[in-house]
């Protein structure tokens, strides 16, 4: 779980070859289950690149899908850099959203309120929610030994167990069978892009693409500059590197842990945003549909960068997109083959990362100096 | 009297029907963490096993041979969590999400690719399933009170794999503590390097537990669609293998107790069931999300030592380089 930059590969090699490689087998080993299907892998890929970038609508929801998997992606990133492990984007996401839709529940009860103004407060209590339902795993790793991994992966099921009952029992909205709750105010739907776009002159199709797209990338720049421009990040990626070390400097690495996985549980939180406030306008279950799971692929393939997250999360968007454009117009092709691809990817960009490292090490390897007269 | 006896006992009996696939998940991972191999990736194996399962008994209408497919493609997958986490020395965990991430998504393509029925596969009835099996004397005995209804209704009339998955529970005991290679299986995971000194190879070892862990998830995939259920639907695992997982840490990953924890997620599962909108004296409706929720805080509170302590073999987790 290096993040980040290779030990002993040139940056290109290890920022833009590795990945590529990756990607190359995941596709590979996609286009065998196509054609192991009996269908034609490469009428298959063009039907995925149409389905996402052939049209402004594919477009749009390809950035639709992208925005909650940066922030996914952001927040398995984050946690990696202090040596974690964060298993819990999901559950983390779906607390979240809890914290989005109770905030706009109340705001909407008191009549509602613009959504400029909404909009910090429904961002701070999706990642202070998110943040909390990942800072207490948190914290029984740093305080009480239990295992990151371990507990975060229960917290996603106890997650998916309060949200049923929650949304079945108190926030349902009376007089209906599906457990979904009222509808909020619409002052505080936040601005779809095709509107934004069409104030400015600019006709684009309508798709659920909105502003949260803007703060994800937002995020991304903040995620950065936290990380590599702050006193706080280089403590945080010492503990990452070396736990002894931060201590012997004089960090807390018990503390770190905790603000590290609050930090990246706060930002899977803010899945709520784009799906909740952005498009669904109402809390109901699972709106974060496996986007905090899929953001482990995106943390992997994007090498833990923010510049790599965006690349990867519009390449996962794009995916999502076109697997289901695929699926419509090839029956026999279900979307999960989506899955199957992020699968291939967390295991060659994640487990099986040092398979490729050294051969391209051996290839790229400055050639040794040849051995100039010592004596 | 008699109609408690007989709820109590077909709660008991479909307890220890829910309970098999976890034990036989149980133990896969009992095997593999004791090894020092952490495995997340035993639902995807089950998963996969499943699928299998299904599929080839469909094909062939013997569930022997879903049996076997089933537990080929688990291997399968065992061995491609060998090459990541024992060859290339890959992060365990990683490898397993990868695992879980590809079995959903290609049981669920493969599934519509081949029975166009939305990721599930056709209905498998009579031969096609493992039947359940009725003990020899269960009709003579159900006339005596207490121990007959018991003999009948609890121990006789399972499918042959409840019974090899309470099986391997002794089996499992045994090998792991009677035998020369358990001895050594439990050694690789607590302390790799004393075994290589002695000359022992780390790799094979942590291969071959790796492979059992593998053997044994398939046998619960199966049970799961060809035994169990009649055939597969998508996901159908369901979070069982991390269920699985809970009740190997809250039995100290030992193969006893973890069968009581089995034994106990089964009885919260079936008791759930059963309470489904029924009041209880003096509780009232009892929530099922809190008794679906139940296995997971108790995991959480036992890793966490607010519940006694579960403490992990030491080197799982941790590849092992050869070379320092």
């Amino acid at each position: 779980m290096s993040a980040g930059g290779g030990d002993e590969l040139p940056r290109w090699v290890s920022l833009a070859l590795l990945p590529a490689i990756n990607i190359a087998c995941a596709l590979l080993a996609s286009g065998l289950v196509i054609l192991a299907i009996g269908e034609d892998p490469l009428a298959a890929l063009g039907y995925l690149v149409t389905g996402a970038l052939g049209s402004a609508t594919g477009i749009g929801y390809t950035l639709y899908y992208a925005t909650s998997l940066i922030f996914t992606g952001l927040a398995v990133a984050l946690a990696f850099h202090a040596g974690l492990f964060n298993i819990g984007g999901e559950g983390q996401a779906y607390i979240g959203g809890l914290g989005v839709g109770l905030c706009c529940l109340v705001l909407s009860a008191v009549g509602g309120v613009p959504w400029w103004l909404a909009l910090p407060i429904t961002i701070l209590a999706g990642a202070v929610f998110g943040g909390a339902w990942a800072a207490v795993p948190g914290w029984l790793q740093a305080y009480r030994g239990s295992h990151i991994v371990i507990t975060t992966i229960m917290f996603n099921f106890i997650a998916s167990a309060l949200m049923a009952y929650l949304m079945v029992n108190v926030l349902i909205k009376p007089g209906q069978m599906s457990p979904e709750s009222r509808e909020f105010d619409p002052s505080l739907f936040l601005p779809m892009m095709h509107e934004m776009l069409g104030g400015l002159g600019i006709e684009v199709e309508q798709t659920p693409l909105n502003l949260t797209f803007l703060l994800a990338l937002l995020a991304c720049a903040l995620v950065w500059f936290l990380v590599w421009h702050t006193r706080w990040g280089f403590a945080l990626r010492t503990v990452g590197a070396n736990e002894h070390a931060a201590h012997y400097a004089g960090v807390s690495p018990r503390r770190m842990v905790v603000l590290a996985m609050a930090a990246s549980g706060a930002l899977a939180g803010l899945v709520g945003i784009n799906e909740l406030q952005g498009v669904q306008h109402k809390l109901l279950l699972n709106f974060q549909a496996g986007m905090g799971f899929t953001g482990i692929a995106v943390a992997l393939m994007g090498r833990a960068h923010p510049v790599g997250i965006v690349l990867s999360a519009l390449l996962f968007g794009a995916l999502y997109q076109g697997g289901s454009e695929l699926s419509f117009e090839v029956q026999t092709i279900s979307p999960e083959l989506v899955v199957v691809i992020q699968g291939v990817v967390i295991l060659f960009a994640g487990a099986l990362e040092h398979m490729f490292k050294p051969a391209l090490a051996r290839l790229f390897r400055p050639a040794p100096k040849p051995a100039t007269g010592v004596a | 009297m008699d109609e408690a006896l007989l709820l109590l006992l077909s709660t008991l009996d479909s307890t220890v029907r829910l309970a098999a696939p976890l034990v036989l998940a149980a133990l896969a991972g009992f095997f593999s963490e004791r090894a020092g191999v952490v495995d997340i990736g035993l639902e995807g194996k089950m998963l996969a096993g499943a699928f299998a399962a299904a599929a080839a008994a469909t094909a062939t209408g013997s569930p022997w041979v879903g049996l076997l497919a089933a537990i080929g493609t688990s291997l399968a997958l065992a061995l491609v969590h060998g090459f990541a986490c024992i060859t290339h020395r890959g992060n365990q965990v990683v490898s397993g999400v990868a695992i879980n991430t590809i079995a959903l998504g290609l049981t669920a393509v493969i599934a519509n690719a081949w029975f166009q029925m939305g990721g599930r596969t056709p209905a498998l009835d009579g031969p096609q399933r493992f039947g359940e099996i009725t003990l020899p004397l269960a009709g003579a005995l159900s006339g005596i009170p207490l121990i007959g209804p018991i003999y009948a209704e609890l121990i006789s009339g399972h499918n042959l794999l409840v019974y090899a998955a309470f099986a391997a529970v002794p089996l499992a005991a045994w090998v792991a503590y009677g035998t020369r290679f358990g001895l050594r299986l439990r050694a690789v995971g607590e302390n790799p390097a004393a075994v290589d000194t002695a000359g022992i190879g780390v790799e094979s070892l942590r291969y071959k537990a790796v492979l059992i862990a593998g053997l044994l998830c398939g046998i619960a995939g199966a049970y799961l669609a060809t035994a169990q259920g009649a055939g597969f639907q998508e996901n159908m695992t369901a979070g069982k293998g991390f269920l699985a997982l809970a009740a190997l840490i809250l039995g100290k990953w030992k193969p006893w107790p973890t069968l009581a924890a089995c034994l106990l997620f089964a009885f919260a599962d079936a008791l759930q069931a059963r309470l489904q909108g029924v009041e209880v004296p003096g509780i009232g409706q009892v929530p099922v999300q809190l008794i679906e929720a139940l296995p997971y805080v108790l995991t959480v509170l036992l890793l966490a030592g607010f519940v006694g302590r579960a403490i992990p073999p030491k080197a799982s987790g941790m590849p092992y380089v050869k070379d320092r």
